[in-house]
């Protein structure tokens, strides 16, 4: 019914889609409908088409996600539905929240592009450590799972990431870097 | 019955506690009718518009406690436009004239406006409680004067309110003389308040039970606040940021552990994750629970909390919990029975939090649980059956899979199995909301099984009138209907016209209904209201006379004694 590609095939080919979802996301991401209003009334957001939404809506049997539903559907007024206060004080605790973390890239060997963490929201390394493989996860299945957590510190220097108290790390660290493979059992005398 | 005298049926009537039984029971016959509207002390009026405020206060002279609600439930996501209604003004004024002694007021979804606070405060001298649940219209001007003139005023409780902050002094507008307060609420007031105005009157206010703060409020302040306050069964912290290790760290964990009846948090809005350990001792003691403002505590510290709340019967978290954190939930809090798991990420591309998999976690640990709201990625039938077969007492069941139309990622087919499976299993059911991919077969289900159903909610949902025709038919105790984008038209609409007098409202919007059908609907029933609401940018657009062939974008139905409204907006055309 979906063409004949098995779903084994399936994770290889969406592991290597260009698609706007980030690495390590689950099914098919989209921009999701935005709503902005306060209680004055403000520029109203763009009226969806419904013939076209209507349309894609009728056709349930293609395919196992929406995917080309969504293509055609412009934003939704007041979906998902949520409070209008709720809304609101998520926009503005994300907006401190953002502004006041610890924010570092995190680079992988081989992936295509990095990502940021916030190390402020992480209690230890037991977390990061989470955090990081689910992150960096769907690449994993490709090469094995040999790593070893790394940062660069204030002087530049490349560390191993575990040595030195929780605190201590946050405050000394500028960047992380997953190293895979040969490379990291090389370095590591024993696992972490 | 007739033969008793009137006190000693009144005093039967006093056992009756439901406004509905009440209401039953002044229709049998003259002399019920008038001993029940003069000893009616508590009256609800579910849509503002339904009745005329002087005719309330005429009918129930001896009403102590009014609640009252405007606009209709969509307004909650932005689909009422801003002034379309609602206004508490009316209501205040008739009271002011007709039931002076009037105690408690609660609104909600309502337009209150500072006039309507001043003339609240100075009109009801035994005045003891205000209840505002999703209002707009007043500013902090409002508040002090209910904190200055309401002498006795026992609760003051604002739930989620749209307020405009004009200042901190309305604190410090009460009295003090004021000892009374046993509740207060202001967690929804984005200004900061004078501390220790609020530090003096929570000493002062020796029966205060429960107390919500603001997100201005500091963790030393609120340290401060616990030790005099070590009774207090309901907490709202404000915003609980504190460096780990400070000394007003200590001094909150100190007062925590003095307040033995804690039984409800709440707040947390800025909290890092390593100092929710302060509240561990509190824990095995809580019954409610709300995280739903705390983005930062992510899944792995919320499982550490939870572990220690067994006694919890509700608790509202964000998905950040995850499936495998809800696993957790389901081992520990047995006697759950209420559950809210909201989406952290609703604009951005984040990783899918919880799926199919946490609920049905749930569903198995948690027997008694009778109310969920789950903001979910994707549902299966299979899990939908499961859930309904492990949770047969569900009396609220609301489900929202995020992409609209989503149909069962196992199988792809529609929800409609699953849905019929709890409408089935759950004979309590009192309100209900779809979503994911769902036929004409669901409602189906729904008209045929769900026989207590009072309240639902469909979106983009289902494939022809006959859906809706299934619904109205089907489900006899049916109150309140509201349609989103769905393709019902106009012979749904006016297949079974006099349903609508048995409901309170019907909403619907983005469908296939007609001008021509609503006019056929307002000819037909003349003791309906029916509402077309135009979105005020379509107007400049809009021909002077639209065809009846136009299909209408927004339309609200409800019974009414009260005729036309005559406050309605220019976008509004009553029919």
């Amino acid at each position: 019914m979906d063409g004949g590609v098995g779903y084994a095939d399936m994770d290889a080919l969406k592991a290597t889609e260009l698609r706007l979802g980030l690495p390590g996301s689950d099914p098919p991401e989209k921009p999701l409908p935005t709503t902005t209003t306060t209680t004055a009334t403000t520029a109203r957001p763009t009226k969806r088409s419904l013939d076209e939404d209507r349309a894609a809506r009728r056709e349930p049997s293609e395919g196992g996600r929406a995917t080309s539903t969504r293509a055609t559907k412009a934003q939704v007024v007041g979906w998902p539905p949520i409070r209008s206060y709720r809304k609101n004080s998520f926009q503005a605790m994300k907006a401190t929240a953002e502004a006041a973390g610890l924010y570092v890239k995190v680079s992988m060997d081989g992936a295509p592009y990095l990502r940021k963490i916030d190390l402020e929201v992480y209690a230890g390394y037991k977390e990061l450590r989470e955090a990081l493989e689910d992150m960096f996860k769907c690449f994993e299945g490709c090469k094995g799972s040999e790593y070893a957590i790394t940062y660069e510190d204030k002087d530049g220097d490349l560390m191993l990431v575990g040595d030195v108290p929780w605190e201590m790390f946050t405050s000394s660290c500028k960047k992380l870097r997953i190293i895979r493979g040969a490379e990291a059992i090389r370095g590591l005398g024993s696992s972490q | 019955m007739t033969y008793f005298p009137e006190e000693v049926v009144e005093h039967i009537f006093d056992f009756l506690s439901s406004h509905r039984d009440r209401n039953i029971v002044s229709t049998v016959c003259k002399a019920w009718y008038r001993v029940e509207r003069l000893s009616r002390r508590s009256v609800f009026v579910g849509n503002c518009y339904a009745v005329r405020p002087g005719r309330v206060m005429a009918r129930f002279p001896g009403m102590k406690c009014l609640s009252v609600k405007g606009k209709p439930h969509f307004a909650d996501f932005n689909l009422v436009p801003h002034d379309w209604g609602g206004f508490a003004l009316p209501w205040i004024e008739a009271a002011a004239r007709g039931c002076p002694s009037l105690e408690e007021l609660r609104l909600k979804r309502m337009v209150v406006s500072d006039e309507s606070l001043e003339l609240l405060a100075r009109s009801f001298p035994n005045f003891k409680a205000l209840v505002l649940v999703s209002c707009e219209g007043f500013t902090t001007d409002g508040l002090a004067a209910i904190a200055t003139h309401c002498r006795g005023l026992r609760e003051l409780d604002l739930q989620e309110n749209e307020v405009e902050d004009h200042g901190r002094q309305w604190l410090s507008c009460f009295p003090d003389s004021c000892t009374s307060l046993e509740s207060l609420n202001f967690a929804c007031l984005k200004g900061e308040v004078n501390a220790g105005a609020l530090e003096r009157l929570v000493a002062r206010c020796v029966n205060l039970r429960s107390l919500k703060l603001n997100r201005a409020i500091s963790v030393e302040s609120l340290a401060r606040i616990l030790a005099r306050t070590p009774h207090l069964v309901e907490l709202g912290t404000g915003s609980f940021t504190i460096e780990h290790g400070a000394e007003a760290y200590q001094r909150l964990i100190h007062a925590f552990q003095k307040c033995k009846s804690l039984k409800s948090l709440s707040g947390f809005w800025d909290v890092a994750p390593r100092c929710m350990q302060s509240i561990y001792s509190i824990c095995p003691n809580l019954t409610v629970l709300n995280l739903s403002y705390a983005p930062a505590i992510q899944g792995a510290d919320l499982v550490k909390l939870i572990r220690h709340c067994f006694k919890l019967q509700k608790l509202w978290v964000l998905d950040c919990i995850r499936d495998k954190g809800l696993a957790v939930v389901a081992s520990t809090c047995k006697e759950l029975q209420e559950l809210r798991v909201f989406p952290s990420d609703i604009y951005g591309t984040g990783t899918a939090a919880v799926t199919e998999e946490g609920l049905v976690a749930i569903s198995s640990g948690c027997s008694k649980l009778n109310s969920l709201l789950y903001f979910c990625h994707q549902m299966t039938n299979a899990a939908l059956i499961t859930v309904a077969k492990n949770c047969p007492h569900f009396t609220r069941f609301r489900l929202c899979i995020l992409d609209p139309g989503k149909p069962d990622p196992d199988t792809n087919q529609p929800l409609d199995e699953g849905f019929g499976a709890i409408v089935r299993s759950c004979k309590d059911l009192r309100r209900l909301s779809l979503s994911g991919l769902l036929t004409d077969k669901v409602f189906l289900y729904i008209g045929e099984y769900a026989a207590r159903l009072e309240m639902l909610s469909i979106a983009f949902a289902g494939d022809s009138d006959k859906g809706m025709v299934y619904v109205l038919n089907g489900c006899k105790n049916l109150r309140k209907l509201e349609i989103r984008d769905s393709p019902f038209g106009d012979a749904a609409l006016l297949e079974n016209v006099g349903k609508y007098e048995t409901m309170r409202s019907l909403w619907m919007s983005s469908c296939d209904v007609t001008l021509g059908g609503c006019k056929a609907l307002a000819a037909k029933m003349p003791r309906l209201n029916v509402e077309v609401i135009n979105d005020t940018d379509e107007s400049d657009e809009m021909e002077e006379n639209p065809s009846d062939m136009h299909k209408v974008e927004k339309m609200y139905v409800y019974r009414t004694l009260a005729g036309a409204r005559n406050d309605a907006p220019e976008f509004v055309e009553i029919l």
